[in-house]
């Protein structure tokens, strides 16, 4: 049935009607804008137009390049550090100076350059709230800047570390200062014999290094932790730790080696001779893998380079190099007890995990020698070498206990194999006198 | 005189006499398949060691993913003994598992099902389940990283079984992850629901056994043969058996005690070239070597729907083969037998020797 119109109804309807489509229409255009992003409208920028088709590849490499850089992903052009009209279709246009075009800078002026952006809080607060703003003043207390500042162009840049047009984030393993790379990234430089002529500083950092103990946990353990270049250098403010500050630079990582140094004879002996304090046992660049062969009084040892027989830091020396050889003679004799005895098929488990506090005494005995103090090396010698005393109790507890398992299995055999052998005879003796009955019958 | 009055009480009221009638009347045929006999009483022995063993652990083991691994390496390092038993508990149910396969494929050999002794056959080949069951819920209780693992891979293919799957595998798991949840559900299922369901079961196939006594192969059926009394002749042979039994388990117990491993741990990878229990081995290896996709079925699914199908045609045996008459169906059904008998060898050995 249908029902006629009234004027009411129409324009209730048309109202609904209406009502709708705006909706619809406000959908629509609500959705273009949550499509719209910087990163995702592409912006006219005729400067990559133009450079990318350009034959030269000095010319179009920045444009190609760009596309892979982090400046670009946030929405920034060729314009926000060169300036210039990126929406002018002519070169002359784009590159007008009256539109604030700044062209390539000069070598000099390239940390203020890029300054102007890093080093302005307010603005980098809308990119990354937590990205430091200090690189540039840092830059010029390194030894880079102050060379700049004193008119040395070789001097290392933004960009040397950085690279241009192509610059990634820290965190992106293809970046030229993501830490595996740093130290190939300093190298290009500072391994250059040519480009650094009339510097007075050596080439061969970074040789020793990739030999190094760092180099070692960076590379082939991939410990990003692991130090490189930077990390004890610094990074924008680079420089060489000298001598009084260079256990502060270790102390970083191995503080509390730093800390047992701090209080031993050593320290008053090492600031009296003007030497490095970690560095003249362990080296610079190319730091070994500590070993005990380092300690004592044999051949080999660090402790005869300065210590002769009798004074007594070569008492001290040879004395906690035979406490320690103790320690490790105890914990090797008692694993090889325990581990015979899981061979064997004990549970022994539970003193393998307390021999933990053995091997971790003799970790920390090896760190206590920084203190050069015998007593100090003996407060935790001694507990562990107990305590590897009592895995080897366990080991040769547990290696008795196998004997006595397999003695008393032997007797139970003899004693199973026996009643075994009566219940036969017992079967033997009922079926033949159920034989001789049934023969009687 | 005093024990014969209480002989008499007891007889007036348990009816022994009656019993020791009817046991002195049971026989056992003799012949040259005799020795097959032996392996049913053998695993009624074992699973006896079993209960025993098992209620003894029961003692010292607590049933959570924090205790269960301490308790049994509290049980076999510092419990007096506590060593021997649980590697008597282990060795026996592998053993168990053992004999329990040679009964059930020397019974099918010497088609012990035929007619009427179906009931017989099914309620072995429920028992048959229920100890694998045993096992795979036995094998995780002390918490290592083996059985952590081998559970997890266990429940998974289940998991994969259509429609049942995942509710199965949320019901073994007790949610969708192997957790302490798993460990204490598995324990109920191994020390509540499996010992009676097992009892049970292992009641009508004892009462079977005597009601239709030993079934003779049907080549030898109408031969004259040789008859052993139960008691006590077969009886104290079975009871030479179990002793030598007590025997090997105390030796393997003490050259070769059961490993516990390491504690599991949820986190850590997947040891390296993990697997089942040996009596999985044959089906786990299979699944390994099937196609990723077999028509448009995914591979691992139509092997697991298979093993579940000729599980289930297990079942069937005694109601398909029951004519002894039936010559060439006899002869299928051998073929048949070895066929998965070499199968399953030959699977569990390659499982072995590869990685």
């Amino acid at each position: 049935m249908n029902i006629p119109l009234s004027p009411e109804r129409l324009r209730l309807y048309s109202a609904r009607y209406c009502s709708r489509f705006c909706t619809a229409i406000c959908g629509v255009i609500a959705a273009c804008l949550l499509l719209y992003s910087p990163a995702a409208a592409q912006k006219k920028s005729s400067c990559i137009e133009c450079h990318a088709k350009l034959e030269d590849a000095r010319l179009s490499a920045p444009a190609k390049a760009f596309d892979n850089d982090i400046h670009r992903g946030r929405g920034l052009s060729c314009n926000d550090c060169h300036g210039g009209d990126p929406n002018a279709d002519t070169k002359e246009a784009a590159k007008d100076p009256r539109k604030g075009y700044l062209g390539k800078p000069k070598t000099q002026d390239i940390p203020a350059y890029c300054g102007k952006c890093h080093s302005d809080a307010n603005l980098m607060k809308r990119f990354n709230p937590s990205l430091r703003v200090d690189q540039e003043r840092e830059y010029y207390s390194s030894v880079h800047g102050q060379k700049l500042r004193s008119g040395e162009t070789r001097a290392a840049t933004c960009i040397s570390c950085h690279s241009v047009h192509g610059i990634r984030a820290v965190s992106d393993p293809l970046s030229t200062v993501y830490p595996p790379n740093v130290a190939e990234t300093c190298s290009k430089c500072h391994a250059n014999a040519d480009y650094m002529r009339g510097f007075p500083i050596p080439n061969d950092q970074f040789a020793k290094y990739k030999t190094s103990v760092h180099a070692k946990a960076l590379y082939e353990k991939q410990d990003l932790s692991a130090p490189t270049c930077n990390d004890c250098h610094g990074n924008h403010g680079a420089t060489p730790p000298g001598i009084a500050s260079v256990a502060n630079v270790c102390g970083t990582c191995h503080g509390r080696q730093a800390e047992l140094f701090q209080t031993s004879p050593h320290k008053a002996a090492f600031d009296s001779k003007n030497l490095g304090e970690c560095i003249t046992c362990h080296s610079n660049h190319a730091i070994a893998k500590p070993s005990d062969q380092l300690i004592g009084t044999q051949q080999g040892a660090l402790c005869i380079n300065c210590h002769t027989n009798g004074d007594k830091g070569f008492v001290a020396a040879g004395l906690m190099r035979s406490r320690i050889n103790e320690l490790m003679a105890s914990i090797d004799k008692s694993t090889e007890i325990l581990n015979r005895a899981e061979r064997a098929g004990m549970e022994v488990s539970r003193p393998k995990f307390e021999m933990k506090e053995a091997t971790d005494a003799l970790t920390h005995a090896r760190v206590l020698i920084h203190s050069s103090s015998i007593a100090e090396v003996e407060k935790v010698v001694a507990p562990g070498i107990a305590a590897s005393s009592r895995g080897y109790q366990a080991g040769l507890g547990a290696l008795s206990e196998r004997a006595f398992r397999r003695k008393g299995l032997a007797v139970s055999l003899v004693f199973i194999l026996f009643l075994a052998m009566l219940v036969y005879l017992k079967v033997r003796q009922i079926e033949s006198r159920q034989s001789e009955s049934a023969n009687s019958a | 005189m005093r024990i014969d009055d209480i002989k008499t009480w007891l007889d007036e009221r348990l009816s022994i006499s009656t019993l020791a009638k009817l046991a002195s009347k049971k026989e056992v045929p003799v012949h040259r398949h005799s020795i097959w006999y032996y392996f049913g009483g053998m695993t009624l022995f074992l699973f006896t060691v079993q209960v025993v063993t098992g209620i003894l652990l029961l003692l010292y083991y607590r049933p959570s993913s924090e205790t269960a691994f301490e308790s049994v390496q509290f049980i076999i390092t510092e419990v007096k003994f506590g060593w021997l038993i649980r590697s008597i508990h282990s060795w026996s149910a592998n053993l168990m598992i053992a004999t329990l396969f040679i009964h059930m494929f020397s019974v099918f050999f010497l088609r012990a099902y035929y007619p009427p002794r179906e009931m017989t056959w099914l309620s072995g080949a429920f028992l048959l389940f229920i100890v694998v069951c045993f096992g795979f819920s036995g094998y995780l209780l002390p918490w290592n990283k083996l059985a952590f693992f081998a559970t997890k891979v266990g429940t998974e293919i289940a998991g994969v079984i259509p429609i049942i799957g995942r509710p199965a595998l949320r019901f073994l798991r007790g949610g969708d992850d192997v957790t302490g949840a798993t460990l204490t559900r598995f324990f109920g299922f191994h020390v509540a629901v499996l010992p009676a369901t097992a009892t049970v079961f292992i009641g009508i196939h004892v009462l079977m056994v005597q009601l239709h006594g030993m079934s003779v192969p049907p080549k030898l059926v109408g031969q004259p043969l040789k008859k052993m009394k139960f008691v006590p002749n077969f009886l104290l042979r079975d009871l030479i058996g179990w002793i030598l039994a007590i025997g090997v388990l105390a030796a393997l117990a003490a050259l070769f005690p059961w490993e516990l491993g390491e504690k599991a741990d949820a986190f850590a990878p997947a040891p390296a070239g993990i697997k089942p229990e040996w009596y999985f081995l044959f089906m786990f290896q299979t699944l390994k070597y099937l196609p990723a996709k077999i028509w448009k079925l995914d591979g691992e699914v139509v092997g697991i729907m298979a093993f579940n199908i000729v599980a289930l045609m297990l079942f069937f045996v005694p109601f398909v083969d029951r004519d002894p008459a039936n010559l060439r169906r006899r002869f299928i059904f051998n073929v048949i037998g070895v066929l998965a008998l070499l199968f399953m060898v030959v699977m569990t050995i390659i499982g072995y020797v590869t990685k």
